[in-house]
């Protein structure tokens, strides 16, 4: 998907995912490691507002790599 | 009784005519074995005979598929062969389509065993291994002295309707069949081994091949994300409450569009996931953890980002084909286009 996304609408596709060497292997170029797989954007063992926090800081970095320019497959 | 009829399909360039120069030839035929042929029929078995030879250009047959496929079916037929070799094509693509394209036509129309022979890089393997047998062969004609015994003994096989074994065994490139085997040893034992294998650093043969990918070019950044338009896709299957189109949790059939308008953040009144094959506990307690909508707001209010793309869009990934995916991926891809976003965050789980 991330590929063909990137590909039709001509934009970076960032992918946050938690298992990166099937990203990898699928040829993703932006890659954001995601905390865990049934929950890749936060944590449930933390209270509510760090959990926000964690989540804030993956979309940060998210955006970042979006914003950056990669040349190849590059994990963030 | 008599001899099994094999019919032979050949290139010009094999069939002697000529090189690139006489690549338009238009098919025509040739009683019993030419160049290679007369190398296969010696190393067939006694009871099968290369009673005809069929040869067209290259270039013929890939410019003018149908109309060539058909003139070269009427002239195998005119042989009323048994089975039907091409090739082999080695890594010359345009042959490769040809061997392939004749191939699966005559195993289609005349209901009859077919095999050729390619490189596996060839175009023509990639389109037609899992239609037709092909045997995997070196990339030039310098390695025709080891493929034709092998392709020999798999045509006499097909001719005869033996059962065939294993892809690696009778030396075809694996046509994505699985067929149903006892085993002597179960799963556990057969991974430990592999695994053990593995890590002491031995060669091992997996059961179930990863597939290969194809890769895409990094589109430029985002220059200036304050003004930037991000879309949210996932294949978490994050749906509106209720699972309004019938997404299902394993193998989805569709994507869902849907919209983020006047919502500020997903919780478990509002959304929840259709995916099965992980605990979906933790994204019905709140949809956020996979599709970060309430992040995204503070930010767009902040002015980090220009705005967050009003519409989402959300399939399943458990056990959906790759096919499927990049079909929806397109779909939703156009759309996206057409809406003039400038990045794309695809949260996975």
């Amino acid at each position: 998907m991330v590929k063909e996304l990137e590909e039709t609408v001509d934009v970076p596709v960032v992918h946050v995912c938690t298992v990166v060497p099937i990203s990898l292997t699928v040829g993703a170029n932006r890659i954001v490691p995601a905390v865990a797989i049934p929950h890749p954007l936060g944590n449930p063992d933390l209270e509510k507002g760090e959990e926000y926090i964690l989540r804030k800081k993956l979309v940060e970095q998210a955006l970042r790599a979006l914003a950056t320019e990669v040349s190849e497959q590059t994990v963030f | 009784m008599g001899k099994i009829r094999v019919v032979h399909y050949l290139n010009q360039f094999f069939a002697g005519i000529g090189g690139e120069e006489k690549a338009d030839i238009t098919p025509f035929k040739q009683d019993g074995a030419v160049g290679p042929g007369t190398a296969l029929q010696k190393q067939l078995p006694e009871d099968m005979e290369i009673v005809g030879t069929v040869v067209c250009g290259d270039t013929y047959f890939n410019e003018n598929l149908e109309t060539a496929t058909d003139e070269v079916l009427k002239l195998i037929e005119s042989y009323q062969p048994d089975i039907v070799v091409a090739g082999p094509a080695f890594n010359a693509g345009r042959y490769g389509m040809a061997c392939g394209g004749v191939c699966k036509a005559v195993q289609e129309r005349l209901k009859i065993p077919v095999l050729t022979g390619m490189y596996e890089e060839n175009p023509g393997a990639d389109l037609y291994r899992k239609s037709v047998y092909i045997v995997k062969t070196g990339n030039s004609a310098a390695k025709m002295r080891q493929a034709l015994p092998v392709m020999a003994a798999l045509a006499a096989k097909l001719a005869h309707g033996e059962e065939l074994v294993s892809p690696t065994e009778e030396g075809y490139l694996p046509r994505g069949i699985r067929i149903n085997k006892v085993h002597d040893k179960r799963g556990s034992t057969r991974a430990v081994e592999m695994l053990l294998k593995k890590i002491k650093g031995e060669s091992f043969t997996t059961e179930y091949p990863m597939p290969v990918f194809d890769r895409v070019t990094p589109r430029p950044a985002i220059k200036d994300l304050a003004k930037a338009r991000i879309a949210l896709v996932t294949s978490g299957g994050i749906v509106p409450k209720g699972n309004p189109d019938h997404i299902e949790s394993s193998s989805a059939s569709k994507f869902g569009t849907y919209s983020l308008e006047n919502v500020s953040d997903l919780n478990e009144q509002t959304h929840e996931t259709a995916h099965g094959g992980y605990d979906p506990v933790y994204a019905n307690e709140d949809p956020d953890r996979v599709l970060p909508v309430d992040v995204l707001r503070e930010l767009e209010k902040k002015g980090v980002i220009g705005s967050l793309h009003p519409t989402y869009y959300s399939t399943v990934g458990n056990g959906t084909s790759v096919a499927n995916a990049k079909k929806y991926a397109h779909e939703i891809g156009l759309q996206l286009k057409e809406a003039g976003v400038d990045g794309i965050i695809l949260t996975s789980t």
